[in-house]
């Protein structure tokens, strides 16, 4: 028997038909790179929203699993051919790497409370990024390494940007599908429920600590697909990738789309991707949008004061509440008729 | 004669470097109600969390089924057959009265329907708000949505706390009936302030008093005893 489609299927898959044809009708490239950044970053701050959104756990250093993957498939790439093979190998290495180390973290500290992991995984992250720094003969240091990327078949060539583009983007499209299939199962369900209380989840009967560690696994993995992505999208890679700067991002895209809303977290990321370049241009037109990062602040602190929920998740607030108010009114004219 | 169900000997809980139970002794029949009584701060909730590991007790023993429960986690308790019902009700806000069920159903068999069925019998209105967010429940139904899920699992014994605390009469009354219907199913120990809800229900009582078990007996007789009242449950 068929399912029935959600009706909001149906828009996000409308919009993903708009973002298809964007390289047909504007193909600058500055354009088309900055949406390829968003879609990353979208997959990256989905990434967070499963841990924050989701099931409650607050991460410091989970720019670790982006940095993990854009220094797997660089090194991989650089260190063996760059081909199709050396690609996937890559994204292997990458989702094994980001996977591994987010099964210690949560093992280690994931029984305990939230801060434990928060502190841990801002270690971690700081560990990889000396490491990254140290370990110069493997990542050229802060210098980082440039790489090449397979080469396309004829015809396609010359579309680069736009294979790299459509890439982004069908990954994107797929991972926030499967993300919400996830997040609407079962256990999505459970996990939702581990974050508004544990105590009660467990004295239901379940064991909270595995639930955590696996959703910590996956937001690990996908985070690291997004860091495979960002590399290939750049053919550079250096150790600004394990910064703190990428953690704090991905938190701000997802406060500011919505947290635990999975299409929050892509619109923060396009908001701050458009300010990050249309704030830092503006230096052309006066000194003061130099400093550009204090506009930015005060963009956070106006968006948390109007949209406490996130933007996806106060709109959807409000559409409950208007929902709400119609099924009461709709009550009492029965009663009162 | 019915059978023990639950016992707790010389059990002792702390809570930081609060010595919170000292010494209690407690018992459930199976097949009774049995309600827990006392003043606020007494100790009685301080006892469901303890039998459900949610405080762990430092020394003395809880007994369930003939089993040793004292030093497993709540998860596993939950797994031998006991339901918690907080005093917080402890339902998931975001989630709909439908999703509430689901997480909170250990099993998905015949069983778990036909009680699943029976209870939605019982509480018509959460059939009817099946869609809606937990969150968006007036005060007594989060209070039966709490109970019912508790219930539809295959427990042996439900601890519920307080289930008449902020809730209209109309409505005390309507949960008085439900837990009433729902003894003759399993086996409950109720703590409660409310002596109305307590006399009504109760079979046997315990009675706590700063952590210490003072008193206990069948429900008639503290309804007859008025000075037991009066010293620990400030009733004139």
């Amino acid at each position: 028997m068929m399912q029935k489609v959600q009706k909001s299927t149906w828009i996000y898959l409308l919009f993903s038909l708009v973002l298809v044809v964007i390289p047909f009708v504007k193909d600058e490239r500055w354009f088309l790179f900055l949406l390829i950044q968003i879609f990353i970053f979208g997959i990256f701050a989905m990434s967070y929203d499963l841990l924050l959104g989701f099931t409650g756990i607050v991460s410091f250093g989970h720019a670790m699993f982006f940095g993990i993957g854009a220094y797997s498939v660089g090194i991989t790439l650089e260190r063996l051919e760059p081909t199709f093979f050396s690609f996937l190998l890559g994204i292997f290495f990458a989702a094994m790497a980001g996977g591994i180390v987010a099964l210690i973290a949560g093992v280690l500290t994931l029984r305990l409370k939230s801060h434990y992991y928060a502190m841990l995984t801002l270690a971690l992250a700081s560990l990889f990024l000396v490491l990254a720094e140290k370990w110069r003969s493997l990542t050229m240091g802060n210098d980082g390494f440039t790489f090449k990327i397979p080469e396309l078949p004829e015809g396609l060539q010359d579309h680069r940007n736009t294979v790299i583009y459509m890439f982004c983007l069908l990954s994107m499209i797929l991972i926030f599908f499967g993300l919400r299939r996830l997040t609407q199962s079962p256990l999505g369900k459970i996990l939702q429920a581990i974050r508004e209380n544990e105590q009660r989840v467990e004295s239901l009967g379940f064991r909270i600590m595995p639930y955590k560690v696996i959703i910590s696994v996956i937001s690990g993995v996908v985070a690291s697909f997004a860091g495979v992505l960002y590399a290939i999208s750049l053919r550079f890679v250096d150790t600004s990738v394990f910064a703190i700067d990428v953690t704090l991002d991905a938190l701000l895209m997802t406060i500011i789309g919505g947290v635990g809303t999975l299409v929050g977290p892509i619109i923060g990321a396009g908001l701050i991707e458009f300010a990050h370049h249309y704030l830092s241009e503006l230096s052309d037109v006066h000194w003061i949008f130099e400093r550009w990062i204090i506009l930015f602040g005060i963009v956070y602190i106006l968006a948390v004061i109007f949209f406490p929920f996130g933007i996806v998740g106060t709109i959807q607030r409000s559409f409950a509440k208007r929902k709400q108010r119609k099924q009461e009114v709709t009550k009492s004219k029965k009663i009162a008729g | 004669m019915e059978s023990t169900l639950l016992k707790l000997e010389q059990v002792n809980t702390h809570i930081d470097q609060f010595h919170i139970l000292q010494n209690v002794d407690f018992e459930v029949k199976s097949g009774e109600v049995t309600v827990l009584l006392g003043r606020n701060g007494a100790g009685k909730t301080t006892t469901l969390r303890t039998i459900m590991g949610l405080n762990g007790a430092t020394s003395g023993s809880i007994v369930f089924k003939g089993e040793n429960i004292t030093k497993l986690p709540p998860y596993e308790i939950a797994k031998k057959g006991i339901g918690y019902v907080p005093e917080d009700q402890g339902i998931f806000y975001d989630l709909t009265v439908e999703e509430n069920f689901r997480v909170g159903m250990r099993k998905d068999d015949d069983g778990t329907k036909e009680r699943m069925e029976w209870v939605l019998e019982l509480f018509p209105d959460l059939k009817k708000f099946w869609r809606k967010p937990g969150g968006q429940l007036s005060g007594g139904q989060k209070q039966m949505l709490s109970i019912a899920r508790a219930y539809v699992n295959d427990n042996d014994l439900l601890l519920i706390d307080e289930p008449s605390k902020g809730l209209a009469p109309v409505i005390v009354e309507k949960v008085i009936e439900s837990i009433d219907k729902m003894k003759e199913r399993t086996t409950v120990v109720l703590v409660e302030q409310n002596f109305y809800m307590a006399s009504k229900l109760g079979d046997a009582f315990f009675i706590l008093d700063d952590g210490i078990t003072v008193h206990h007996g069948r429900m008639e007789q503290l309804i007859r005893d008025e000075e037991l009242k009066r010293k620990y449950l400030g009733i004139a």
